[in-house]
């Protein structure tokens, strides 16, 4: 009890130092916390972006670069599913649903995705959150579109608004479907992943406007098909880029996959969502490891900022520990003062960094939800959390055994009478 | 128990590991309550003196007894308990920790000794603090709350004698208490120290380089008489 008191008043009559010391563990121990909590969001938010679906299929080539253009739009497709396949696939007596899913347009930067209605009605995220409309609903005309949330902000769009699709993707595209504009039907909610950042068209619509258009390039004047001349034509499509399944049961889901990795008409690739979420996260974790890596590193500076600080307060404080000595305490007694002081400065750094990081979070997760569709769950500290924060306060108090030797080494040799 | 000597060395031997030694004292024996001064330069021994008697230095060989018990025979541990429990330090100069305040540096010795703690009845210990500074001369209210850096060397020395003396410890060592003070302040801080010494009934062993002091002492004693070591040189 005396040891605590004396370590409590000692650091409180050097606030100064004390502060700078627990502010350095403080900021290093939020940049570590807060890297934890957004390692756990992104990959929380990585894992909810497709739920329930139980195969993705598209033309065979790698299982993440299906993943990433079925689910991410991020990259190209190399080949398409054709429409013969798919209609077989879709009509076996295993399969619940499918989803048809075309790409290969975009419109301002935003991929554009054909589909069906049947997207709005099985395509689920997060668990068991379907899709919900802000405003509006799905599309109804040849020429309707459905706006992810994203898009619909940044782009300030309201329903009604007519848009242009370009072919191709990239930001700028000087080849676009000028002559077949959409009308915003419906706006999507909010959901934190790909969807919102994706403009939802029919099937149909994108064979409408692809109808006069032959590798690339649209036919010259003469040979254009109209808007509504198009709506007359059979829009039935030859193919699509990949599709997302629903099983009637969960069992056959491997057997369905084998069946469609030996599809002998077509080269197919069926994936099991869950399985390639898991792969992809894998690759992008070595980025979040290393993250976390370098904020562990910060944490060190901090906790060696602690030790020099002791370390330079050990020989003014000499004379006070003969003072302590002189009164009873012993070399042990001097020895669990400081390392009590680097206890303390440890726990307080710990206790003002979480309610720094909670502090940022509740500024900060606004701004992140906005901008990158990121959940940051608050949540409480986690088992893993915990673990990390009692490591930096044990790494605090092996460190403080460096001064604590010393000062024991000293006590012993100067008793009652310090050399100063 | 009751007859045995304050402070009792004797045959004490000591010397650093592989060092020659530097300190021999035949026999050194401080009656209870007895007020003893001892002259002593630097360089006598008289610190080397003090750690045995402190148990922070342990003897190669000899006996170190006070109040009865043989510190020598003690771990090291056990030597802190006792010198916590039994003994009370004055130094020359800086005697008081800087961030605690007048009452707390007072009360430190009761933090560290349960025993000493106990002699002052409970609840008293605030009370038996204020009453060592009230009889050291030292104005209570204002001043206890204070920090210890706003004093006066004089008055930090009269703390650091209430602090010596809380809980009744049957031995007192002063290490050059006075040599930091004034003529006229002296004088006053050493009566009060005897005064206080014999009312608690405690030995008092004042070392000082002053010997217009001695004669205040019911005895005096220098280093030179007592270290067999210093006599050859």
């Amino acid at each position: 009890m005396a040891v605590l008191h004396l370590t409590a008043k000692s650091l409180w009559n050097r606030r100064g130092t004390a502060l700078l010391t627990i502010a350095a563990i403080t900021i290093s121990v939020a940049l570590l916390l807060g890297v934890q909590k957004m390692r756990g969001a992104a990959r929380e938010s990585f894992a909810n972006t497709v739920s329930g679906v139980d195969l993705i299929v598209g033309a065979r080539s790698g299982p993440l670069n299906l993943l990433l253009y079925s689910v991410f739009r991020v990259g190209d497709a190399t080949a398409n599913v054709s429409w013969a396949s798919y209609q077989k696939i879709a009509h076996h007596p295993d399969v619940a649903w499918t989803i048809p899913i075309s790409l290969g347009d975009s419109h301002r930067g935003f991929r554009v995705m054909g589909t069906t209605l049947d997207y709005f009605r099985h395509y689920h995220f997060a668990g068991d959150h379907s899709l919900a409309f802000a405003a509006g609903g799905p599309f109804s005309d040849l020429y309707d579109a459905v706006l992810g949330a994203d898009v619909a902000q940044t782009l300030g769009y309201k329903l009604g608004d007519q848009i242009i699709i370009a072919h191709g993707i990239g930001n700028v595209s000087f080849a676009q479907h000028k002559d077949k504009p959409f009308r915003v039907a419906g706006i999507l909610r909010k959901t934190g992943t790909p969807v919102d950042r994706t403009v939802h068209v029919s099937l149909e619509a994108i064979t409408a406007i692809h109808i006069d258009w032959q590798s690339g390039m649209q036919a010259p004047a003469g040979a254009r098909v109209s808007a509504e001349e198009a709506r007359h034509r059979d829009l039935t499509p030859d193919s699509v880029t990949a599709f997302l399944v629903g099983m009637n049961s969960r069992v056959m889901t491997f057997t369905m996959q084998r069946a469609i990795n030996e599809y002998r008409e077509e080269p197919l690739l069926a994936i099991i969502p869950g399985v390639a979420l898991t792969q992809l996260w894998e690759l992008v974790g070595i980025a979040d490891r290393a993250l976390m890596l370098v904020a562990a590193f910060v944490v060190l500076a901090g906790l060696l900022g602690m030790l020099t600080a002791i370390l330079t307060s050990l020989n003014e404080r000499r004379r006070e520990m003969a003072i302590l000595r002189s009164v009873g305490a012993g070399p042990r007694h001097v020895f669990s003062l400081l390392v009590t002081e680097a206890g303390v400065l440890g726990i307080l750094g710990v206790l003002s960094g979480v309610l720094l990081t909670y502090v940022l979070l509740a500024v900060g997760q606004p701004v992140l939800e906005k901008r990158y569709g990121i959940y940051m769950r608050f949540g409480g500290i986690s088992a893993m959390d915990a673990l990390i924060l009692g490591s930096i306060i044990v790494a605090a108090l092996v460190m403080g055994l460096v001064p604590a030797w010393r000062a024991y080494r000293n006590a012993l040799s100067d008793g009652l009478t310090p050399r100063v | 128990m009751s007859l045995s000597p304050a402070i009792d060395l004797a045959q004490v031997e000591f010397a650093w590991r592989g060092a020659p030694p530097l300190l021999a004292v035949d026999r050194l024996i401080v009656e209870r309550g007895e007020r003893i001064f001892l002259r002593g330069p630097s360089g006598s021994g008289k610190s080397t003196l003090l750690g045995l008697i402190g148990g922070v230095l342990a003897p190669r060989t000899g006996a170190v007894r006070l109040l009865g018990t043989d510190i020598a025979a003690l771990t090291a541990s056990a030597r802190d308990r006792f010198r916590g429990e039994h003994l009370g330090f004055i130094f020359q100069m800086f005697n008081l920790i800087p961030y605690l305040t007048v009452l707390e540096n007072v009360l430190l010795p009761a933090e560290f000794s349960r025993p000493r703690r106990a002699r002052i009845a409970s609840g008293a210990l605030r009370d038996e603090a204020l009453r060592l500074l009230g009889a050291l001369g030292l104005a209570t209210d204002d001043l206890v709350e204070r920090q210890v850096t706003q004093l006066s060397i004089g008055q930090q020395q009269r703390v650091a004698a209430a602090r010596a003396l809380l809980g009744r410890p049957g031995i007192v060592v002063a290490d050059e208490p006075t040599s930091a003070l004034d003529a006229d302040t002296r004088t006053g801080f050493l009566e009060l120290l005897m005064n206080e010494c014999r009312a608690l009934g405690a030995a008092l062993l004042f070392v000082s380089h002053d010997t217009a002091l001695g004669t205040l002492f019911d005895r005096q004693l220098s280093m030179d008489q007592l270290n067999g070591l210093a006599r050859v040189h």
